[in-house]
């Protein structure tokens, strides 16, 4: 997989360098942030969102790449959880090396995703949500029904003697590099051929088959990927957590908060899901603990949710973008006359940077109509 | 054990009639506008809670309350359409309407467990609880009152559809939107006017999912939603006709295995359509996708 940065002369430019520096700070708070902020409800919430960038940005991989919106990703989160937490009762795990089994939950999820991707795989669109919807709740009945998942009974995870000061930690940094590894693979694919054909397959798959993709195995190779990390992300989680429960681990609301965050951030782009999940899942988590009132909550969050989509309707990033771009258009549409189209169409493999240097971005075309101006944004059409 | 199947099958043709019901309103409301209302099982429940509030209150009769309950519901549905669907445009369109779908089931659900709490309520009447003696076994009046109004609200649709100049405006939206914009029809009105209907029945749906189902809460929503999606994909999306076959079937199928397997029940709702979609990707009764553009 070759990175974007070195096919495209257009990321080599200070936009590229501002967008590098951007993640650069980025990382660096997010790294240094449970020594800051030791309080530990405020960790937990932390934690929780970084399992959530990285379950969002898998999510992305798959549904915002291949535009096939899938409802039913909590199973391999679900069978990720339910993996560790059967194969340290089983094996009498303690400790920290119940950790090694992380690798174990991804392989589970991953050898899931196979027969499921095969099926589900075969109908599009709205039909392929709703039989996503239907895997899921084959799955959160098994969990119930089955003696091996102790049904609603649910199984404890292993005691971590670990500080109560700082026990969050090893939790936030281990999510943290899952979210980071998965943000940065996201990156590669999008940029890469597979990547490419992903979004081939989004745009017009009949056309994309025509032109000798190879249809099925890329999109259920990205559904596997997808499912492996989603999975690993729920081993994690269910340490965190404490206990796997079917109505929890296999929880509807995980399916749609993931697409959620991936729409409000921008579908399909890189920064977008990292983004969307930040936002959401904090809130979220805020909200829960600070409003008392649990339905109060409920509503508050489903008005947000409202707002987004009518003001920001295709994501934060995009539709930031697009203003901007069309802001600098303006901007240079006095000073000089450059025929539209001159210019390569977006700023590469790379995701829309929230902000660009101003008047350096090499998207612009000057007075032409926002659409050009903007990065590939996954509503992008010739 | 004959005694047992028959009146499972009975049972379940009975229910599938008022699931039909509320999946024609999902169906019709997919076949119009080309998005999935995923708030409609949220919206049953609320047409139940509608019912609750006015026969607990006010002590009106569950079948006369419908006639406040359900203008209610489309005056709701048309809203909820002119509010949040319609602004909605461009090529995310059919996401973002499942998302707004969803963030308003999501307030519907919040606002019902405010005012009526968490717990399990279920709607009372005399024949609710009353039973007739049918053959070999008894069955509460309230599942062949349940019936017969959904069969005739389901009657009532169809001449709607097929009979008057509207339903024939609501055709040629379903087959192309396009051309039916081309001969003069507002499209929009359309629209508004088929999300409406097509919330409308929830609650009559709702008044009889309440009084069959032995108990509702505002979290029955999930449960509600994923049968009516997997019932609409079976039949066919958009497909009326298969709306209805696969409700009838998928209840029937369903309170046949509740004899033996109580617990797996359910999952043989999901396994079915699985089956089903594994030789058919259009459902039973669905035309072949055309080319998404």
């Amino acid at each position: 997989m070759t990175p974007a940065l070195s096919r495209r002369g257009a990321t080599v430019g200070p936009a590229a360098a501002w967008r590098v520096s951007g993640v650069l700070v980025a990382a660096a708070a997010l790294a240094v942030f449970p020594l800051w902020f030791t309080n530990g409800l405020v960790t937990t919430i932390a934690v929780d969102t970084m399992i959530f960038v990285g379950a969002a940005s898998a999510w992305n991989i798959f549904s915002g790449y291949s535009g096939y919106i899938s409802l039913g990703h909590a199973v391999f989160f679900g069978t990720g959880a339910y993996t560790v937490a059967i194969a340290a009762r089983d094996w009498q795990l303690t400790g920290d090396a119940v950790f090694w089994l992380l690798p174990l939950a991804g392989a589970v999820a991953a050898a899931i995703a196979v027969p499921f991707g095969l099926l589900a795989l075969r109908v599009r669109r709205h039909t392929f949500v709703v039989v996503t919807i239907a895997v899921f709740f084959i799955f959160q009945l098994m969990a119930y029904n089955f003696s091996f998942t102790a049904g609603s009974t649910g199984i404890i995870a292993p005691v971590l003697n670990w500080q109560p000061a700082t026990y969050n930690n090893p939790f936030y940094y281990l999510a943290l590099a899952i979210a980071a590894a998965t943000t940065a693979l996201s990156w590669l694919i999008r940029g890469s051929r597979f990547g490419l054909q992903l979004r081939a397959v989004r745009d017009d798959e009949d056309r994309a088959a025509g032109l000798g993709v190879r249809t099925r195995r890329v999109k259920l190779s990205a559904f596997v990927i997808s499912g492996l990390i989603t999975g690993v992300l729920g081993g994690l989680w269910f340490y965190f957590i404490g206990e796997a429960l079917p109505q929890f681990a296999f929880d509807p609301l995980f399916d749609i908060s993931v697409a959620l965050m991936a729409f409000l951030g921008g579908i399909g782009t890189v920064a977008g899901p990292v983004l969307g999940a930040l936002i959401i899942e904090s809130a979220q988590q805020y909200l829960t603990t600070t409003v008392t009132n649990d339905y109060l909550s409920e509503i508050l969050l489903g008005a947000l949710f409202l707002a987004v989509i009518l003001l920001l309707p295709r994501g934060v990033i995009p539709t930031a973008a697009e203003k901007l771009g069309s802001w600098q258009a303006r901007r240079r549409a006095a000073p000089r006359e450059v025929p539209a189209g001159a210019q390569p169409d977006g700023a590469g493999g790379t995701e829309a940077s929230p902000a660009p240097a101003p008047g350096s971005a090499p998207e612009s075309a000057p007075s032409g109509p926002p659409a050009p101006a903007g990065p590939p944004g996954p509503e992008r059409r010739p | 054990m004959a005694r047992q199947i028959l009146e499972a099958i009975v049972d379940g043709i009975l229910i599938g009639g008022v699931y039909a019901l509320m999946a024609v309103g999902l169906t019709l409301i997919f076949g119009v506008l080309d998005i999935i209302n995923i708030a409609q099982g949220i919206l049953v429940v609320l047409g139940a809670y509608l019912s609750y509030a006015l026969s607990v209150h006010l002590h009106v009769d569950l079948f006369a309350g419908l006639l406040v309950t359900v203008p209610a519901m489309f005056v709701i549905g048309v809203a909820i359409y002119a509010a949040f669907i319609r602004p909605l445009r461009g090529r995310e369109r059919t996401s973002m309407s499942l998302l707004a779908c969803y963030a308003v089931a999501i307030i519907i659900e919040g606002v019902l467990y405010w005012i009526f709490g968490p717990s399990t309520v279920s709607l009372t009447g005399s024949y609710v609880t009353a039973e007739i003696h049918v053959g070999w076994f008894y069955l509460p009046y309230i599942y062949l009152y349940g019936f017969v109004l959904a069969v005739a609200l389901v009657v009532a649709l169809y001449l709607l559809l097929y009979r008057t100049r509207f339903g024939g405006s609501v055709r040629a939206t379903m087959q192309n939107q396009t051309a039916a914009r081309l001969i003069g029809i507002d499209v929009n009105r359309v629209a508004a006017l088929t999300f409406g209907i097509g919330v409308a029945v929830t609650a009559a749906g709702g008044m009889a999912y309440g009084a069959t189902s032995g108990g509702f809460s505002p979290n029955s929503g999930y449960d509600l939603i994923s049968r009516l999606l997997a019932i609409i994909i079976l039949g066919g999306l958009g497909s009326i006709g298969g709306a209805l076959a696969a409700a009838v079937f998928m209840m029937t199928l369903q309170s046949l295995v509740d004899i033996w397997y109580p617990n797996w029940a359910v999952a043989v709702f999901y396994a079915a359509l699985v089956v089903v979609l594994t030789f058919r990707p259009d459902g039973l009764f669905g035309r072949p996708a055309a080319r998404a553009q």
